[in-house]
């Protein structure tokens, strides 16, 4: 028999309208890796929040070393050595490293803490998994790297057994990445179990022993890492087979829809310009990518070529018109859809219903009013079209909160109304930010079918799949100034990096 | 989807619910306080104070005549919870509610007693001082990002040693009583229906006035591109800004029409003449009454209508309340014990929403805390 540490069995777990774990079975053994991989929304989280207590589930058992276990709150979790690494760290910043940790269970004598004692055992810790810390570091001080180190310390200084990172590389850079597979490895091999839930494939491959796949609530099956491929695991994970390669034909490039101009842009934060002089132009029926090292001033940019931000000098014009000091309305109404790199802060309303976010922009126009009253049919009608069109899943439809809907759909609501809007430039920033392999596809699909209708694509990105995969042209911008422009068919990773990281520069300075 | 939804899971009836509940257990609490001054006549206290005007059920004129008294003097504390509701509505705590409802004393009142003008200018007048009001607290928030409550805390003031300057004009003020004159003649509001309120002059237009505004705040709010705007901007000023919206624009548009509610709440319930204006060294309650009436009446504008009535019926049920037994203070007393417990509606409804608000996760989570700070602000409030 095999010796597993936890195993959940035929876990059930309904909501009002949909069941979120359909007779799901999840086996960690002793020490492996163990992935959990699903879609936005397969009930990945549902069955982490069942394993914490969050949640009661209508059927099913949990057994910790083989005996049956009740799991009625996250104490009891603990109690039992299971810790989490979540997403959103979850951590005090003007606290020390030190005092983050030992947070909640702070050791104490008579009513004092007695911290030389846990620095000790933090630093014991620290180098016995090679987790570089600094214990009297502030959080607010330290990398995000460091601060997942930290949340990793924590879980440890409370021994516990079972660690379950929730997609713990969406923030970090690739070097961090690189750093945390080896932390894991390391910690694997040091005798914890580990549950790793992701959606990015080529971390599984690199990193897991085994792999569990849900869909859509249900369970699909566990595979071994080392007998599968990526293509294998991502039909489990879609249901379909998935292409890594966007299907295209060569960019028929006409008339020029966007041209920028010595765009500047005050920093913010100091004297210097965090946009300097930037200088491109995007064609119809072409798609431009800028890429880069996240900070590069690409939000900067933006913020100042969608009107967020202001503009300290340069000229921007569309369609041959000077839109530099136009307003965000006017922009809008005449050519422009942006795909907003942070959907939470701009690209939605949270707390408005679906069908009243597919109208932000257009709520004043004919279509959707009347003498200032809204049309609710239309706009019903409106939203129940997009969803339908672009596949947008939430609860009670148009009527559905948009802050109770998954990442994904929220980003391809985002999607749906851009794309429908009328327009000749579509800026998109990180349109794929936090989705997984089938929202992806479908949505650089749209993407390519928007450049072939003859739209002018502006591609800001910083995965470099997506920038290489989707581009006619690359851009790559580093401290706020193009530094150069690469051909995606003929140039390398490795190039791409020299320019991202300023170690090559061109010398072309031209508009 | 075709998901059967049980009544208890509605939110429109968990509000209702809550309110109700906190209504009840807020009367409760005032038995309590009754019994431990004075057990013996606790009960009869109690009853006297619910059955209120009822107790002149024998006689019909008297009966209408005392109702009325209690609808004109709900209608200010019902429009002053409007104009909150209305700005909370939009993202903003109005607690200069209070102060836009004392210039709207100033500008009825002096327009009525120095300067005769007739009732509409004057309810004009109270209107225009509130929104002027509201918008220099508007204008802080947007252009110098000034907190509204700050702004709304010194503006009320402001408002209330001004308007204890300028009512104190000797052409407006009987100094020998510290009260103003008695309005009369063309400045007082036209009445209405008061022959059916056993000649009660004191109803007036005021009262239908009253429950046209709320359902205008409920079509303005539910139904227009300018209440979507005004939502949006207050649900998220970045995504509004994103959406090409003026931000800023409707930021003070949302205090100025919440101001102008105030400023006329004011001109309705003093131009009727039922009340004297008297000086005093503290700001008017009702700005401060409208936030927990607000809130017992769910945020909704017409939920609000009976909110108003109830803490209106409980307030005017004080004075049924023997004196020989108790000090009249005590239906004061309730009164805050009841107000404060409104500022409990959202929280009890947190508790019944809870075991449904699992399936948004985490993202309820947040709403659930908006909800916590508004429901803290409530509170903070009485003890400002």
């Amino acid at each position: 028999m095999e010796d597993y540490v936890i195993e959940m069995l035929h876990i059930t777990k309904e909501f009002p309208g949909i069941i979120a774990n359909d007779d799901i079975t999840l086996q960690l053994k002793r020490g492996e890796i163990h992935a959990l991989l699903g879609e936005n929304g397969a009930g990945k989280s549902t069955l982490m929040s069942v394993l914490f207590g969050h949640y009661t589930p209508e059927k099913g058992v949990i057994k910790k070393d083989g005996k049956e276990v009740k799991i009625a709150n996250p104490n009891d979790a603990t109690a039992l050595g299971i810790g989490m690494v979540h997403q959103h760290f979850m951590l005090v910043d003007i606290f020390s490293v030190l005092d983050n940790i030992i947070l909640g269970s702070e050791p104490s004598k008579m009513g004092f803490l007695t911290k030389a004692e846990a620095k000790k055992k933090v630093l014991d810790l620290s180098n016995k998994y090679n987790l570089k810390v600094d214990p009297d570091a502030l959080i607010e001080d330290i990398t995000v790297g460091m601060q997942q180190r930290v949340e990793i310390l924590k879980m440890l200084y409370r021994d516990n057994e079972i660690l379950i990172f929730d997609e713990p590389t969406a923030v970090l850079t690739p070097q961090e990445i690189d750093e945390l597979m080896k932390i894991m490895k390391n910690l694997a091999a040091e005798g914890k179990s580990i549950l790793f839930i992701t959606h990015k494939l080529n971390e599984i491959m690199e990193v897991a022993d085994r792999c569990s796949i849900l869909r859509k609530g249900k369970y699909i099956g566990t595979v071994d890492v080392k007998n599968t491929t990526k293509e294998e695991l991502s039909s489990m994970m879609v249901g379909r087979n998935v292409k890594f390669a966007v299907d295209k034909d060569e960019a028929k490039p006409a008339e020029e829809v966007l041209k920028v101009e010595n765009v500047c842009v005050k920093s913010k934060l100091h004297s210097n310009d965090s946009v300097h002089n930037v200088s491109f132009n995007v064609r119809a029926g072409e798609i431009v990518c800028i890429a880069g090292i996240d900070g590069n001033g690409q939000t900067e940019f933006v913020g100042a070529l969608t009107g967020l931000d202001d503009i300290a000098s340069g000229k921007i014009t569309l369609c041959g018109e000077d839109i530099t000091n136009k307003s965000i309305r006017y922009k809008n109404t005449h050519g422009m859809s942006h795909i907003p790199e942070d959907r939470h802060k701009h690209g939605l309303v949270l707390d408005y219903t679906l069908e009243e976010n597919m109208i932000l922009q257009r709520y004043f126009e004919p279509a959707f009013s009347k003498n200032g009253l809204l049309k609710k049919a239309e706009m019903r009608k409106y939203s129940d079209r997009l969803a339908k069109a672009f596949d947008v899943r939430s609860g009670q439809g148009a009527t559905t909160v948009v802050r109770a809907m998954s990442g994904g759909n929220q980003q391809k609501a985002i999607i749906a109304r851009e794309m429908d809007r009328d327009h000749k430039l579509l800026i998109a920033v990180q349109p794929t930010r936090g989705l997984d392999v089938g929202a992806i596809e479908t949505i650089h699909e749209e993407i390519v079918k928007e450049r072939d209708a003859g739209n002018a694509i502006l591609l800001v990105s910083l995965e470099l799949d997506e920038v290489m995969n989707l581009s006619d042209r690359i851009l790559v911008m580093y401290e706020g100034e193009i530094v150069g422009e690469v051909d995606p068919k003929t140039t390398t990773l490795q190039e791409l990096g020299l320019y991202m990281s300023g170690a090559k520069r061109d010398t072309r300075k031209e508009a | 989807m075709e998901e059967k939804t049980s009544l208890l899971r509605k939110p429109g009836f968990q509000t209702l619910l809550a309110s109700i509940v906190c209504a009840i257990l807020g009367i409760l609490l005032g038995y309590v306080i009754l019994l431990l001054m004075n057990p013996a006549h606790a009960s009869e206290g109690m009853f006297a104070i619910l059955r209120n005007f009822f107790k002149f059920a024998g006689n019909q004129k008297k009966l209408m005549s005392a109702m009325g008294s209690v609808l004109v003097k709900s209608v200010p504390v019902i429009l002053c919870a409007e104009a909150i509701l209305f700005a909370y509505k939009t993202g903003l705590f109005n607690i200069g509610c209070a102060g836009q409802y004392t210039v709207g004393i100033i500008a009825s009142l002096y327009t009525a007693l120095a300067l005769h003008w007739n009732w509409l200018l004057c309810i004009l007048a109270a209107f225009l001082a509130g929104a002027l009001w509201g918008c220099i607290c508007g204008f802080f928030k947007a252009y110098c990002n000034v907190n509204e409550v700050i702004a709304g805390i010194m503006l009320n003031w402001i408002a209330l040693y001004i308007c204890n300057i300028i009512l104190g004009d000797k052409k407006v003020m009987n100094t020998t009583k510290s009260e103003t004159f008695a309005v009369k003649d063309a400045s007082l509001l036209p009445s209405f229906l008061s022959e059916f309120f056993g000649k009660n002059k004191y109803i007036t237009i005021a009262v239908p006035l009253t429950i046209l505004i709320a359902i205008g705040i409920l079509f303005i709010l539910g139904k227009t591109t300018f209440g979507y705007e005004l939502k949006a901007t207050g649900h998220s000023k970045d995504a509004a800004k994103y959406a090409g919206m003026n931000a800023k624009r409707n930021i003070i548009l949302s205090l100025v029409i919440s101001g102008a509610i105030s400023g006329m709440a004011a001109g309705l319930y003093y131009l009727t003449g039922i009340e004297h204006y008297k000086i005093s060294s503290s700001v008017p309650g009702m700005g401060f009454s409208g936030i927990a009436v607000a809130f017992l009446g769910g945020l909704h504008p017409i939920g609000t209508i009976f909110a108003g009535l109830f803490v209106t019926y409980i307030t005017q049920g004080g004075q049924y309340l023997n004196t020989n037994y108790y000090n009249p203070q005590v239906a004061d007393l309730m009164i805050a014990i009841i107000i404060y417990l409104c500022g409990f509606v959202l929280f009890f409804r947190k508790l019944m929403t809870k075991p449904v608000s699992k399936l948004g996760t985490s993202s309820n989570a947040n709403a659930e805390d908006t909800n916590k700070t508004a429901e803290d602000k409530a509170a903070d409030k009485k003890e400002v």
